[in-house]
């Protein structure tokens, strides 16, 4: 059993002390960030990145990987028991896990998130082992055509399955693009929309790109609507669900993980989608229909199942394909390429301890999850009531020290405050960041693939269509922007993320 | 009726035009290269025409479409954030990480309407010494904790 093998050297890379600790690291960061509103996994990920630069790599990604599952915990949290989502991927759960908390079932809802949280999250983990190498083993036979369609593919499925609008979405993309073959050619060592400043022969940084976009640009939004949080927290008690309960429960966790297993793999997908698709569906199929939105334990149990399921398998094709599906994992990517490890179907095989340790961590990392959430809920409670007027001068420190810390030089935390201009001008402007970061990472390595693509091919460009899995690849992400531009298709992709209003 | 129907749209637009355009412009001296050989202008000079072309058409649908307005700026709050952000680099060397570290904490706690000095400033104290243990101590990142001004 090759699997088994597999999971061995996972668990054997995993079980180490050190690993051990950074995985609980990881988590327990997660958790406090997915408590604390207003501090999302993406910048905590970018101020950390700094930090891991000394660490072994797979030390290093079962930390930040951990720092994002977690977070999916912790922001279920705060939207059962104060009714503020500390994560987008919580947003529906507020909604009946808040009327439960107001019935006096917090506990109840608690459990419920965590129970469902946990089944997914052991599920997703094994459909990773399971599908990550047939999936990597396809990738080897892949060239730079097939990649650059991928990525293509990637890019516009991305922007489909987004909320918002179609036109800025592309926009930001193309932006992010732009802004990611700034600095020096690789091939011709031209210096690209340098402006002749030495700070940018080697591009943006694109940890400078995420704190200024996700860090400064949120706290400027949040500061916009600063609200007095109400530090009401209702007393949490029967945490159990009972025997009725877990029949009830049973089947939405199992439809939600199923959900969320598969739309976390699709590009743009991730924990946010899960969520919002999950509900949506258990609205309209659930017997208790009537009940949701008042507080239906099926409305709690099906969305943190599929975030937490999707959230885990979004790491299938960014360590098998080398292609993030959301900004978290372009995230992971970048800190790959700052370890040195070439993103890619590589991975698995040149790094095969690297590669397991994750997938094996995660497993770990729920257990942890479970203990650190059930028991030790007070504690966290506790946290929600730090007022954001104190969170966010610390989260600036931090941001400045970390973006200072990758190159020791002061141009980068000028750079940042840019970006975070950039950032709040455009979420006036309704335009989501996430697209433009996918573009960012995306960029160099298309620019790369599409040369090397002609260069084989002795400049067609038809090399694009006439080899069938690119062809395949293109032909997807053409049908894909036409669905989107159909009227009836448009309607659906609106309503499932009419939740969020 | 206003000229701007959709302001999020115009705007938006508005920026992604001038970005394209701009990308196309610097791009001009960039070599395209060969079918064979791209050069290293090709990808920018299709990105930015790309860019400015999405620019335009949001820019028409501003103009055509009706949509919701942009809504209040928080130009104050913007202001205060960003300007402590520079200054926390602009006093980074001279002034060493525990000065520039209080000036940014309590500058830019002032953005919230709920500012007490008192506060910001144990706050500020707190932080410096968190971050003199884990970032200087601990991690070893180099900077002095009084710059060269003392």
């Amino acid at each position: 059993m090759e699997l088994l093998a597999n999971l061995a050297l996972g668990f054997d890379t995993a079980f180490t002390l050190t690993n051990l600790l950074y995985c609980l690291a990881g988590v327990a960061l997660g958790t406090l960030i997915g408590v604390l509103p207003g501090l999302g996994p993406v910048a905590t990920i970018a101020m950390l990145l700094p930090v891991t630069f000394g660490l072994p790599p797979v030390s290093a990604l079962i930390m930040l990987a951990g720092i994002y599952y977690g977070a999916q915990y912790g922001g279920s949290t705060t939207a059962i028991l104060v009714n503020l989502p500390g994560e987008t991927s919580s947003v529906v759960t507020a909604l009946d896990g808040y009327q439960m908390a107001r019935q006096g079932q917090a506990g109840k809802a608690l459990a419920t998130a965590a129970i469902g949280s946990f089944f997914a999250g052991t599920v997703a983990t094994f459909l990773l082992a399971v599908f990550a190498p047939p999936l990597a083993e396809f990738a080897l036979k892949f060239g730079p055509a097939e990649y650059f369609s991928l990525m293509v593919l990637g890019l516009i499925a991305s922007v489909v399955l987004a909320h918002g609008s179609l036109l800025h979405a592309i926009g930001m993309i193309v932006l992010g693009l732009l802004l990611g073959i700034m600095g020096t050619d690789v091939n011709s060592g031209m210096a690209r929309y340098t402006f002749d400043l030495p700070e940018l022969a080697d591009g943006i940084s694109f940890v400078v790109l995420a704190m200024g976009m996700f860090g400064l640009g949120e706290i400027i939004r949040n500061l916009e609507h600063e609200e007095v949080r109400s530090a009401m927290v209702t007393k949490v008690s029967g945490l159990m669900p009972s025997k009725a309960d877990f029949k009830r429960i049973a089947a939405p966790i199992l439809r939600g993980t199923g959900l969320g297993a598969v739309l976390g793999i699709l590009p743009g997908g991730g924990a946010i989608l899960a969520a919002f698709a999950a509900y949506s569906v258990e609205k309209k199929i659930s017997p208790n229909a009537a009940q949701f939105g008042k507080g239906a334990i099926e409305g709690v149990a099906a969305p943190e199942s599929a975030n937490n399921a999707g959230a885990q398998t979004s790491f299938i094709p960014m360590l098998t394909l080398g292609i993030p599906s959301n900004p978290v994992m372009a995230l992971m990517i970048g800190a790959l390429i700052i370890q040195g490890i070439q993103p890619g179907p590589m991975v698995m095989v040149e790094q095969p301890a690297l590669f397991w340790g994750i997938i094996a961590s995660m497993w770990i990392g729920n257990l942890f999850l479970i203990v650190l959430n059930l028991p030790l809920i007070g504690l966290w409670v506790r946290l929600i009531t730090i007022p954001y007027h104190v969170l966010y001068p610390a989260i600036l420190v931090f941001c400045a020290i970390g973006v200072f810390s990758i190159n020791n030089r002061e141009f980068d935390i000028y750079l940042m405050a840019l970006f975070g201009l950039l950032g709040y001008v455009f979420a006036k402007l309704d335009c989501e960041p996430a697209p433009m970061l996918l573009g960012f990472i995306l960029g160099p390595m298309m620019e790369e693939y599409l040369r090397r693509a002609l260069l084989i091919s002795r400049g067609d460009p038809l090399v694009l269509v006439t080899r069938p899995i690119s062809a395949t690849m293109l032909a997807l992400a053409v049908v894909a922007l036409f669905l989107v531009l159909m009227p009836a298709f448009r309607k659906t992709r609106e309503e499932a993320f009419q939740e969020e209003e | 009726m206003p000229v701007i129907r959709s302001p999020k749209d115009f705007w938006a637009g508005l920026i992604y035009l001038a970005v394209g355009l701009f990308a196309l412009y610097v791009a001009q001296d960039y070599a395209m290269g060969s079918a064979v050989r791209m050069g290293p202008g090709y990808f920018p000079k299709v990105l930015g025409s790309l860019l400015a072309l999405i620019g335009l058409i949001a820019l028409v649908r501003g103009l055509l479409r009706p949509g919701e307005a942009i809504g209040r700026l928080a130009w104050r709050e913007t202001l205060i954030v960003l300007g402590a952000t520079m200054l926390f680099g602009l006093l980074l060397r001279g002034g060493g990480l525990v000065l520039s570290l209080v000036v940014l904490v309590v500058a830019s706690a002032y953005a919230s309407r709920r500012f007490k000095l008192k506060p910001a400033v144990l706050l500020a104290a707190g932080l410096a010494a968190f971050c003199v243990l884990v970032f200087i101590k601990g991690l070893g990142i180099p900077l002095a904790l009084l710059g060269r001004w003392f």
